[in-house]
């Protein structure tokens, strides 16, 4: 019987190690260690045997369905990670091929992405976000900010105005002087299309008490249209007025503006210019990012962004005219007020699509509201 | 404003250079926008000659052969072919090595056979006159005939000048005349200024013989002068005149009229010369023109007035439009012997009203719109009289009508000498500010604590306060020297508002989703409510209307950005570009009290303006790959996952209903809710409307944000994690018209609080479960913030559900 167990062990074994598909070592099992097999039949006549030999036949027995148990499972776990290998195998994959995007992502407008960057720069500085109406009155639009009553900027060829809603009280706000009456032609109503982010600063003052720190982004309009001109635009105005803020003070919050968003280099210089609103009033150049402010560029040609200049023109600022302070009414709400005795402040406006325009290098401004997907692509 | 620098230099001549004279006057305020350069590029080997020989050239009918000195030992052999060239003129002569304004260079030549070197000049070669009738005679009349051969021409003749381009800023129109700018020259750079050139004046007060004026609106016109001239001979200007002008930008006409112009450059008041014979009755009269009064100008158009216009009439009817432009009939002539100088100021913003709504610009009427003072009148009146006499051989005849308004006085102000580093931030000595306050013109006086300072005529409008001097000041003295310094910022921290911040998280939830956010006008058509199919009575036909819009498509501010969104995609479509993933943030506005969509901002205006936010897909909503070539295209479930992006992102409830709008499919169609609160719509665009904008179909959407931004709430923590959910399946078969919506809100509101969440995840219809029926496959998470959750524990919630969908027509499906 031993040598029985020892030869059919021998036999399973080299046949299991033979074997080279799971089906054949799955017959194997069938055939060495099933039901009708000789072994197990051999192990179940244990019992019949002269009780000397039981323990000897039936170790013998067990052990040699053991080792076979142990051998098929091996050799089917070989034969399956082999069969598994190919499959794999089979499947190559072109690793050349493009891969597969996830959803891609979208792009904000770039004037938007332009103005964020802007809103975060004077966040950091201190400084809070506003934002203003689009249909402006002509007191906020004008009047307040120092525009005498025959300025040209009221004219209808330099202005918006929006026909008055039936029902709405038209308060006229312009001095129609003897002689200046024409202008009621060029303003024909009380309400304009702001002109310009400006009308914020009264009522930023009229809602907020000294010291007032704000930037007011947002859509403006005036009726121009052409490659440098579109009727609408954008602009992000600041403000601060406080007991002692100088020309100084603009100097310096406009610098870390300009390295922030032009590079670290940057110089900016404070030209004399002219604003209603503003006096003294400075027009603001960054030194040009493209010639680092030379003129001309490493081959010795013109500098093509700020034409030879050195510096590219940014934006209009100045201290606070104090006329503009006289059109704050002092309320519960400003108390205070703001008396151009007590303080002083500065203000500026940036034309966001001019920001954008050199930071970029974009040609045309009707672009931006031409909304060709291969243009918004670019940025944001 | 062009002005060549030699006539600057006439009266202040820093020892600078072109370029540090630019900076010197753009960093003071007077922006030198370009520079550009009149006449010849170079003055060299251009010389004084004088004709000693001119016979015909052997060869050629219609040449001659000159001879001509030079300055050298030998005369230079020229061939002309100019037909008034004769032996004694004196002549400009571009020898061999000169450059032409052109860039063409004068070389020694054979022409003809015979040797040329050298080439005898006109007036529009060297650009210092219009005539180009030959070669330009130095003769008496132009320059001292008797100068010596050789002469450098640049000597007797402006013929190579830098001319600057000036940005003159509105309250500063005393520099639009060359004297302007030569203050501002003397006080950026301290170099001398020569004295006023209307200091000496020849003419004298009183009335005029045989010329009289009436003005009738003198509101409109404050100040009327005027002077009559005798025996004028009528003829080209001088040489250096006419080069001033052609440096200027301006065409030589003749003398009379070359002054006018002249006096204007230097002195920046416009003037007017009339031929006084063909001043019909020898009298004017300014009045307001009648309602569509028309008047022939000097160009030969036609012009229709209204009575906001101030014209100039004598008897025989009006000759020219106040301010603005003259008319032809009194113009001055070759035959013109009497001349009438009319020197007046206008009211600057009626004269801006009246050359804009004629589409009329000229020189005149950009400086008297600027507002000039009435003093200026008599500045251009001296200065042109002695033109006259000089250069016209006029005899002036006694007297100055001038019909004025009493003069303006402006008391001195007060400059406090602390004031100027106070504003500016950097110290300003005082004698610093006297000084530089004089050398702009204005009267300086020590005060207690300052300055008390005057004011000249030409600068009262700008200057009338303390902070306006400041500005003068700092202008002078320069702002280069400004230290770059922050404000104290008391009290400020920077912060973007709650609603701000939702706003942002909007946007960049849309763009991480795959979105393009577009920038569309504000302006709309009014043809675009038809086109979107809008009944008569719907809110957004109510759309605010510009009074003076650029085009009819721009007349009105939209009342939704669907129209914007419609005309990007579009133009999109129509470049290639198919698949889109479009949206806009922006204003819309609205002219009714209240919108169904939202709460109107407040506003004074009684225009209400909302934050809306539209979107549009067409197309295939992802990427075609070579994995999946053919995606899912955009339909109202895109747009409505869209939706729920947004809502995610800003933790809001935005639910859909079944809805309409005019322009979207009839049966695709969805309200979007809020906290059952009406705020947008969206769904899949009507076929007809797509096509009219040739799209091969869209989803859209819009909502209003004003209110859902304010709502964003604050989070707080919830305990998901301490205690698994208890997830569990429920099918559920309906009547097919049971809305989704509805049964999940039976599920919610019948379920107890250990509902946690249930959402839709298949939907069956089939023969299954019979006609008109449908299937819904419910989710349902249970969740215990205390344990863990049994079957046992949710059967009685599910029992409820259960029972609820029941009402609903609902039975559990197998």
């Amino acid at each position: 019987m031993i040598e029985r167990i020892e030869q059919l062990r021998a036999q399973a074994q080299q046949e299991i190690a033979a074997a080279v598909t799971s089906d054949a070592v799955e017959q194997l099992r069938v055939r060495y260690l099933g039901r009708k097999a000789e072994l197990p039949q051999m192990l179940r006549g244990v019992a019949a045997l002269e009780p000397q030999q039981r323990g000897e036949v039936g170790r013998a027995a067990n052990e040699a369905r053991r080792a076979l148990e142990q051998l098929i499972g091996q050799r089917a776990a070989e034969l399956d990670a082999q069969a598994l290998e190919q499959r794999l195998l089979a499947d190559t994959a072109d690793v050349t091929l493009p891969g597969t995007p996830p959803q891609p992502v979208g792009r904000m407008h770039v004037i938007n992405a332009t103005m964020r960057e802007l809103e975060d720069i004077f966040l950091g500085l201190g400084f809070t976000v506003l934002e203003g109406q689009e249909v402006e009155t002509v007191h906020y639009n004008f009047d307040a900010l120092n525009h005498g009553p025959t300025h040209p900027a009221r004219a209808h060829t330099d202005s918006f105005y929006v026909r008055e809603p039936a029902g709405h009280a038209t308060k006229q706000t312009i001095d129609v002087k003897a002689g200046h009456d024409s202008m009621r032609l060029g303003a024909p109503t009380d309400l304009v299309l702001r002109t310009h982010t400006s009308p914020m600063q009264v009522r930023a003052m009229q809602a907020h008490p000294p010291p007032l720190y704000v930037v007011i982004p947002g859509r403006v309009y005036r009726p121009d249209s052409d490659a440098t001109h579109t009727p609408q635009f954008h602009q992000v105005e600041g403000l601060a007025v406080d007991e002692d803020i100088t020309l100084a003070d603009l100097k310096g919050t406009l610098l870390a503006f300009a390295k922030t968003v032009f590079g670290d280099e940057r110089d900016v210089r404070l030209r004399p210019h002219f604003f209603p609103f503003t006096e003294p009033s400075v027009e603001v150049d960054v030194s040009c990012f493209h010639c680092s402010g030379k003129g001309f560029q490493a081959d010795g040609s013109r500098c093509p962004l700020c034409k030879g200049e050195g510096w590219l023109e940014v934006l209009g600022a100045g201290e606070v005219d104090p006329n503009v302070y006289s059109y704050v009414p002092t309320t519960e709400r400003n108390a205070p007020g703001y008396d151009p005795e007590k303080v002083q402040g500065y203000a500026w406006g940036m034309g966001v699509e001019r920001i954008a325009m050199l930071k970029h290098g974009i040609p045309d401004l009707r672009l931006y509201f031409e909304n060709d997907l291969r243009f918004l692509e670019q940025f944001g | 404003m062009r002005v060549p620098l030699n006539w600057i230099r006439e009266y202040c001549d820093p020892p600078l250079d072109t370029a540090a004279i630019e900076e010197r006057l753009t960093m003071t305020g007077t922006k030198v926008e370009a520079i550009l350069h009149h006449g010849v590029p170079s003055a060299e080997n251009f010389v004084v000659g004088r004709v000693l020989v001119a016979e015909k050239h052997p060869d050629a009918d219609k040449l001659k052969a000159c001879k001509v000195d030079v300055g050298d030992a030998a005369p230079a052999d020229i061939v002309c072919g100019a037909p008034n060239v004769a032996a004694g003129q004196t002549v400009a002569v571009a020898l061999p090595g000169a450059v032409m304004p052109g860039g063409m260079k004068i070389k020694a030549a054979k022409l003809r056979g015979l040797p040329s070197n050298g080439m005898i000049l006109s007036e529009q070669e060297l650009e210092v006159g219009a005539g180009s009738e030959g070669i330009m005679v130095l003769d008496g009349l132009t320059v001292d005939a008797e100068l010596a051969p050789g002469t450098p021409l640049a000597e007797v003749l402006a013929i190579s000048s830098d001319v600057f381009q000036l940005e003159v800023t509105p309250n500063r129109p005393d520099c639009l005349g060359v004297y302007g700018v030569a203050r501002e020259l003397h006080a950026a750079t301290g170099a001398p200024i020569a004295p006023e050139p209307w200091g000496e004046d020849p003419g004298t007060d009183g009335p005029v013989a045989g010329a009289e004026v009436h003005v009738e609106c003198t509101d409109l016109c404050r100040r009327f002068t005027a002077r009559a001239f005798a025996d004028v001979e009528i003829a080209p200007s001088p040489p250096w005149l006419k080069a001033r002008l052609m440096a200027s930008g301006q065409r030589p006409i003749n003398n009379v009229v070359d002054i006018t112009n002249y006096v204007m450059l230097l002195t920046g008041q416009p003037m007017h010369a009339f031929d006084l014979d063909r001043v019909a009755g020898a009298r004017l009269t300014v009045r307001r023109a009648h309602k569509d009064e028309q008047i022939t100008t000097l160009d030969g158009q036609v012009r229709t007035l209204d009575e906001e216009m101030v014209l100039i009439e004598d008897a025989d009817g009006p000759t020219s439009i106040a301010g603005v432009m003259g008319g032809e009939r009194s113009e001055v002539e070759p035959s013109t012997k009497r001349v009438l100088m009319e020197v007046a100021n206008w009211n600057g913003p009626n004269i801006h009203r009246t050359s804009w709504s004629l589409g009329l610009r000229s020189e005149a009427s950009a400086r008297f719109e600027k507002d000039l003072a009435p003093e200026q009148c008599s500045h251009a009146q001296a200065v042109a009289t002695r033109l006259m006499i000089e250069l016209c051989k006029a005899r002036l005849m006694p007297g100055t009508i001038d019909i004025a308004d009493p003069t303006v006085s402006s008391p001195p102000i007060h400059l406090r000498e602390r004031r100027v580093q106070a504003i500016l931030g950097m110290p300003v000595p005082l004698e610093r500010q006297a000084a530089i306050l004089g050398a702009l013109g204005f009267g300086v006086a020590h005060a207690a604590d300052g300055l008390e300072v005057s004011v000249p005529p030409e600068r009262r409008n700008d200057v009338s306060r303390e902070a306006d001097l400041i500005e003068e000041v700092a202008r002078i003295h320069g702002l280069e020297a400004l230290p770059a310094t922050l404000p104290a910022r008391r009290g400020a921290y920077g912060r973007l508002s709650p609603r701000q911040q939702a706003r942002r998280r909007a946007v960049d939830a849309l763009v991480g989703r795959g979105l393009f956010e577009v920038f569309g006008w504000t302006f709309t058509a009014p043809t675009l409510f038809e086109r979107l199919r809008l009944p008569d009575d719907d809110p957004r036909r109510d759309a605010p209307a510009l009074e003076n819009p650029l085009s009819e498509d721009h007349a009105l501010l939209r009342t939704t950005l669907l129209g914007s969104l419609l005309d990007a995609a579009s133009r999109n479509v129509a470049h290639g570009i198919a698949d889109l993933r479009l949206f806009e943030l922006g204003t819309i506005f609205s002219l009714a009290a209240s919108r169904p969509t939202g709460e109107a901002a407040l506003s004074d205006t009684g225009v209400h303006e909302h934050q809306a936010l539209g979107v549009l897909l067409s197309g295939r909503v992802t990427p075609v790959t070579w994995g999946s070539p053919s995606p899912p295209r955009a339909d109202l479930f895109a747009v409505k996952g869209v939706l729920e992006a947004l809502a995610d992102a800003l933790h809001i409830p935005l639910e859909c209903q079944t809805g309409s709008q005019p322009f979207l499919h009839p049966a695709r169609a969805a309200t979007v809710t809020s906290a059952g609160r009406d705020v947008g719509w969206l769904g899949e665009l009507h076929p007809l409307i797509a096509r009219d904008w040739g799209l091969d179909g869209a989803a859209v959407m819009e909502i209003t944000l004003d209110q859902l931004l304010v709502e964003v709430p604050m989070r707080t923590y919830r305990d998901v994690i301490s205690f698994p959910a208890l997830r569990q399946d429920l099918a559920v078969v309906l009547p097919a018209g049971v809305p989704a919506g509805d049964v999940l809100t039976v599920v919610r509101s019948s379920a107890s609080a250990l509902l946690d969440d249930v959402r839709v995840f298949d939907v069956y219809t089939g023969a299954q479960i019979g006609e008109g029926k449908r299937s819904l496959a419910l989710a349902l998470s249970f969740r215990s913030p205390e344990r863990t959750l049994t079957d046992e524990d949710v059967a009685p919630v599910r029992q409820r559900i259960v029972a609820a969908l029941s009402e609903l027509g609902g039975e559990l499906r197998g």
